[in-house]
């Protein structure tokens, strides 16, 4: 992406007296990691494509704590979550959308009993909201024919039971989509959920995100698709481990919809 | 002297039916142990889950073919148990076949002969998960919590219904009114050949298959308490008392809300006055380390647990080698819970140290550590239990009361303190990317 990204903040809206449709939440890995950074771009690619009226926190958005409950840290936790839902509610935010499915998940069902209740949804579902109100049209057949495999982010999927919304983005893209053996509520996780990103696996005889890889790899898929930054790492490790990333992609559906 | 029979029946019975009672008690005792727990919401939905996942046994099919047996065995197990029923009024006021009296021949026929099919149906299915356990032997049954009584128990409880439906099937090959009715012997008709025609030896042998059956299902009865089979029952009141809320949703803690609010609150002073009563209030225990941190729905899941072993066929952690096992915190807690109710029984009602506890003595940190909480085991489990909400609670000890989370954890947790992401990176530069190419 050549031009700069015009990404407008909450601070920047209030002072103008406005409110936009949604508050985009970056999350950690959206605004840190290098990977997931491209998918954060894209995904304000789509919006700004779709004309949607969007702001971010920016510098006043902070770690939405779910890493660390689950690590079992939960004083850490409603601190983080304390201090968002504050910061939330005085920009009176109603509507949150993120490319995070744990980030989704931990404002979606645990902010409220600590005072935050917001309209979450995820990228995928805000996606397939703007394709069926016509805000948001794919004119390109960039993925037509190319086999495309889903891999199921637990924290969308298993987690909030939103298994349809990514696989309806992605059937729009005329694609090929191949389903793994292991779908849906049966998918198997990529490995980092539970605040196991941040640390060394336990003992055993295989590393979890390479077993996913080869469930994966049984599609012979062109592309691997995520709804999660997590799962993307996990996933393009994985195929580097098979030596298959010349051949394989691994892209989140924000990725597949800007560039089609 | 005529009624000894049926006095003796009538002690066989109270016995049987007050031991079991005795042992309910002392597993509803086991489980108020734990902390108590709110599940008045969603009444409605509690009913639907508990007859679609329970009596339904929607969860059960699954896996088809252990579903299908699963539903022959069940529902044979149940509709047989109707005969029960007249067995027991049979042996309290010494009647024979009190049905006959009261139903019409055709539909009494019908019944017995509906029972006859289902006994061989369900006597097939035995044999079929008997193979699969001890021929075949799927993955999931030879995990290392599977040694020993687990094992033995799976088998015991398979030879009890081999023996309960071949009695069934003998007791009414060898009563001869039965057989010369012609209604309902579909199966015992191909059976009674093999016992001659003697009518004394017949009666002899009915009358022994008749005894055998009725204690052999009070003994079966009593074995439950200390089997995994509990679920037969159990798992009635675990599909009600099961989570309604999304599988991602973990429980906020509320000591935990007190003292987060209490810190960030600018006016609280810090000096101030416990309010009155305060100080015989105990500091409330963040996380769990032993059975009685855990609250009654997980000991519920615990006695619940029947060690079938798919949360464990599809977990992350478990499939790729490492240490931990659903199945294995679930077997882990009921037997802990049982040391600590024995323990409670052997010193007049009150439980004394006993230098032990859940957390080390039975599950590792190890096993904690590996869970990645992508609720594979919750989504599996065909009864509504969770394993996943014991693993967090244990976490929570460990990190809130231990602080003994792996060294990368606590790196993670410090920069989440310091600079509001997992990473070491400026919270000024959370928005850099929108400049960046």
């Amino acid at each position: 992406m050549s031009e700069e990204l015009k990404v407008p903040t909450m601070a920047e809206y209030m002072a103008e007296g406005k409110q936009p449709e949604i508050l985009f939440w970056v999350g950690s890995a959206g605004s840190y990691d290098d990977r997931a950074k491209k998918i954060t771009k894209a995904f304000v690619k789509i919006l700004h494509k779709a004309k949607v009226d969007f702001a971010v926190l920016g510098t006043e958005e902070s770690n939405t704590g779910d890493v660390a409950k689950r690590a079992g840290n939960e004083f850490l936790f409603q601190m983080q979550a304390m201090m968002n839902i504050e910061v939330l509610n005085a920009y009176e935010v109603k509507r949150i959308v993120t490319c995070d499915p744990h980030s989704f998940n931990c404002i979606k069902n645990e902010y409220p009993s600590l005072g935050g209740n917001y309209d979450v949804v995820h990228h995928t579902q805000y996606i397939k909201e703007l394709m069926s109100s016509g805000r948001l049209t794919l004119e390109g057949d960039t993925y037509k024919g190319k086999r495309i495999t889903f891999h199921d982010p637990c924290y969308l999927g298993r987690a909030n039971s939103e298994y349809d919304a990514p696989r309806d983005v992605l059937k729009k893209t005329n694609a090929n989509l191949v389903e793994m053996k292991r779908h849906r509520s049966t998918a198997l996780c990529c490995g980092a959920g539970g605040a196991q990103m941040f640390k060394e696996p336990e003992k055993g005889n295989m590393d979890i995100n390479v077993l996913r890889t080869e469930d994966a790899l049984e599609t012979k898929p062109d592309i691997i698709a995520t709804g999660c930054p997590y799962c993307n790492t996990m996933m393009t490790d994985g195929v580097k481990a098979k030596e298959k990333e010349s051949e394989i992609s691994v892209l989140d559906i924000a990725e597949l919809i800007a560039n089609s | 002297m005529q009624y000894i029979p049926n006095i003796l029946f009538l002690i066989i019975l109270a016995l049987g039916i007050g031991y079991f009672t005795l042992n309910i008690k002392k597993l509803i005792r086991n489980i108020k142990l734990g902390k108590e727990v709110d599940a008045s919401d969603n009444k409605g939905e509690r009913w639907r889950n508990m007859a679609r996942i329970a009596l339904g046994q929607s969860k059960m099919v699954k896996r088809p073919i252990a579903g299908f047996l699963h539903i022959v065995v069940y529902v044979g197990f149940i509709i047989i148990n109707i005969e029960v029923l007249e067995i027991i009024i049979d042996g309290l006021f010494g009647t024979h076949r009190i049905g006959l009296k009261v139903l019409p021949e055709s539909v009494y026929g019908f019944l017995i002969g509906s029972f006859e099919i289902l006994a061989v149906l369900v006597l097939v299915s035995v044999v079929v998960f008997w193979l699969r356990r001890n021929v075949i032997k799927l993955k999931r049954f030879l995990s290392s919590e599977m040694r020993g009584w687990p094992k033995n128990d799976g088998n015991i409880i398979l030879y009890f219904e081999v023996v309960l439906m071949c009695l069934f099937l003998v007791m009414n090959a060898t009563d001869t009114t039965f057989q010369n009715l012609g209604h309902g012997n579909i199966i015992s008709q191909f059976i009674a050949p093999w016992f001659g025609d003697n009518p004394d030896t017949l009666h002899m042998i009915e009358r022994t298959a008749w005894w055998l059956h009725i204690v052999g299902i009070l003994i079966f009865l009593n074995y439950l308490y200390f089997s995994k089979h509990l679920h037969i029952l159990l798992a009635f009141p675990n599909t009600y008392y099961g989570s309604v809320q999304p599988k991602g949703k973990f429980n906020n803690l509320e000591a935990v809300t007190n003292e987060v609010k209490l810190m960030m609150d600018p006016n609280a002073d810090p000096f101030a006055a416990a309010p009155e009563g305060a100080e015989e209030e105990v500091p409330a225990k963040f996380g769990a380390s032993d059975v009685m941190d855990l609250n009654q729905i997980q000991l519920l899941n615990a006695y619940t647990c029947t060690e079938c072993g798919r949360c464990t066929s599809a977990c992350p952690a478990n499939l790729t080698g490492k240490k931990l096992s659903p199945r294995k915190i679930m077997m882990d807690t009921r037997d802990r819970l049982e040391e600590v109710g024995k323990n409670i029984d052997a010193n007049g009602g009150e439980f004394k140290d006993d230098g032990k506890q859940l957390l080390g003595d039975y599950i590792t940190n190890e096993e904690l550590w590996a869970c990645t909480t992508c609720n594979a085991c919750v989504e599996e489990c065909p009864v509504s239990i969770n394993p996943l909400s014991i693993i967090l609670d244990m976490r929570r000890y460990l990190v809130m009361e231990q602080s003994a989370a792996p060294m990368e954890l606590n790196n993670m947790m410090t920069n989440i303190e310091n600079n509001g992401a997992p990473w070491p990176y400026n919270q000024m530069d959370r928005l850099n990317w929108a400049k960046e190419e």
